[in-house]
């Protein structure tokens, strides 16, 4: 019974968070957006435009489902409830703080990967049977990005298991304790490349949910929107949410393997509190990085992975191995 | 002796019905929708039950691993590949004469009834030893030394599906 209710609270929890977060990242998007351009961003709906979130659902909740008619009726509904759903099951193993974990699970670093590459699918499925050609074009766009990314992105991560010996991701933290110098990104000990691992890390985990410079996947000015142009009302609503969940999870993801996730940088008093601190850093950075730097071409960005990227995680892998073998 | 539905036994042997029902659920969408995509969704459903009765049987790795390839790898290449092609959709399979399914109910019937009479009949291996022990490295160890065999013939395998693949796209280009 005690684990029943644990597991209800944890899911009434994350609900809360997850729903919180989504619609604020957007207002955080906005206002950074605004002030980056030299604007002010919202302003006009409660005090910094605070409630404008709050606006938005309304309004994307009050406007009527259109499907069109050249539309897989059945598949066009489900695509956006699937990626949803995908980026919720993202957070069953996301450990907050030492023993804030929803669920400790020992390959929580793969199931993570598993859980992702399949929300792949809900792409592509939205951009077909929207049954138009730029949605199609977005679709295919996205998922060849990021299954280009998701390689070196992997084998980084292996690296990471090399070096603690384990996926779960609790446990990868709980390596990391101490000063701040014994975080992954500055393990130089453990391999000489680290720094520039986080780094290749950071990149594959922005274009891998589709963030500029990386949104190939809805060009607004080649493709209109995209994989979601047809989509009005809570289908937009429900696949931009899962674009802001993702980037939750991607800057966790971060955060877990190279930033020591809720390990306190001067070993004091580590808890939820720095895991979140460094988890909205790296989410601010994301949305610094879109709002100052113009989108890629399709062909820079996978001659990015296949011919940088994934040449030099593998280089990585080794040097890796060579430090673990020799040291 | 049957477990009440609300005790652990009966909530899990509901569980392994529902997976098995969302397995069975996607291979049907796979095999009997018409358009192709939807096929290629209902495997991925398929795929998800199967992975689910992985980790309801123990070994976690394996259901993962069943995600990452068959449902992110397997089912995206194959839904790229159907949206690449545009197969023509209006070019519906011909139409079934009437021998062919009861054909197919024969050959179905005898091929559950042999799978029954052995799952019945045939003498089965003791459960395989629980591999929680932080598994992973356990299937690496047996991987490398009690299988590696089969490790590396995968691989030859792998090689030659590339090198296939190769010639293929070669081919392709050379008629432009």
């Amino acid at each position: 019974m005690d684990e029943l209710i644990r597991i209800l609270s944890y899911f009434v929890g994350i609900a809360a968070f997850l729903g919180l977060n989504l619609a604020y990242l957007g207002w955080v998007e906005r206002k950074g957006a605004g002030h980056i351009q030299r604007r002010i961003g919202p302003k006009d709906v409660g005090p910094y435009g605070l409630l404008q979130p709050l606006a938005d659902g309304l309004k994307l909740m009050s406007k009527q489902l259109v499907v069109p008619d050249n539309a897989d009726r059945l598949l066009y509904m489900s695509a956006p409830v699937l990626a949803m759903v995908a980026t919720v099951i993202l957070f069953v193993t996301i450990p907050w703080g030492e023993n804030l974990v929803p669920r400790e699970f020992d390959y929580g670093l793969i199931m993570i990967f598993a859980v992702a590459s399949a929300a792949g699918l809900s792409i592509l499925l939205g951009g077909w049977a929207s049954g138009n050609k730029y949605s199609l074009i977005a679709g295919t766009r996205a998922v060849s990005q990021s299954v280009a990314f998701e390689i070196p992105m992997l084998i980084t991560a292996i690296t990471i298991v090399m070096i603690t010996g384990t996926m779960n991701l609790n446990e990868i933290i709980r390596s990391q304790s101490g000063m701040f110098w014994n975080w992954n990104v500055f393990a130089l000990d453990k391999s000489i490349l680290m720094p520039i691992s986080f780094l290749v890390f950071f990149v594959c985990s922005m274009a891998e949910i589709n963030r500029a410079p990386f949104d190939l996947g809805e060009a607004e000015s080649e493709l209109v929107a995209g994989y979601i142009t047809e989509y009005g009302g809570m289908g937009f609503g429900l696949f931009m949410m899962a674009e802001y969940g993702n980037m939750m999870i991607g800057a966790s993801l971060t955060t877990i393997l190279f930033l020591g996730g809720w390990q306190c940088p001067f070993g004091l008093f580590p808890g939820p509190h720095w895991f979140l601190l460094k988890m909205y850093f790296l989410i601010w950075t994301i949305v610094w990085i879109r709002w100052t730097y113009p989108r890629t071409t399709l062909w820079g960005l996978l001659n990015l992975s296949w011919k940088y990227l994934i040449p030099f995680s593998l280089v990585n892998l080794l040097v890796t191995a060579l430090f673990i073998k020799v040291f | 002796m049957n477990p009440s539905l609300f005790s652990p036994e009966g909530l899990a042997g509901l569980i392994f019905l529902i997976l098995i029902a969302v397995t069975m659920f996607g291979a049907v969408v796979a095999t009997c929708s018409k358009r192709l995509i939807r096929s290629v969704t209902g495997l991925a459903i398929c795929f998800v039950g199967v992975a689910g009765l992985y980790y309801f049987l123990n070994s976690p790795f394996v259901a993962m691993m069943q995600l990452l390839i068959y449902v992110g790898a397997v089912c995206v290449t194959l839904a790229f590949a159907i949206m690449l092609a545009e197969p023509n959709e209006a070019k519906v399979a011909r139409k079934i004469t009437g021998l062919s399914g009861g054909l197919a109910a024969l050959c179905g019937g005898a091929m559950a009834y042999a799978l029954g009479y052995a799952a019945v009949h045939g003498e089965w291996m003791a459960a395989a030893t629980k591999i929680n022990d932080g598994s992973v490295k356990t299937i690496g160890v047996n991987l490398l030394t009690q299988y590696s065999m089969v490790f590396e013939l995968v691989s030859i395998v792998l090689l030659v599906a590339i090198i296939g693949s190769l010639v293929l796209a070669r081919q392709g280009r050379d008629e432009e």
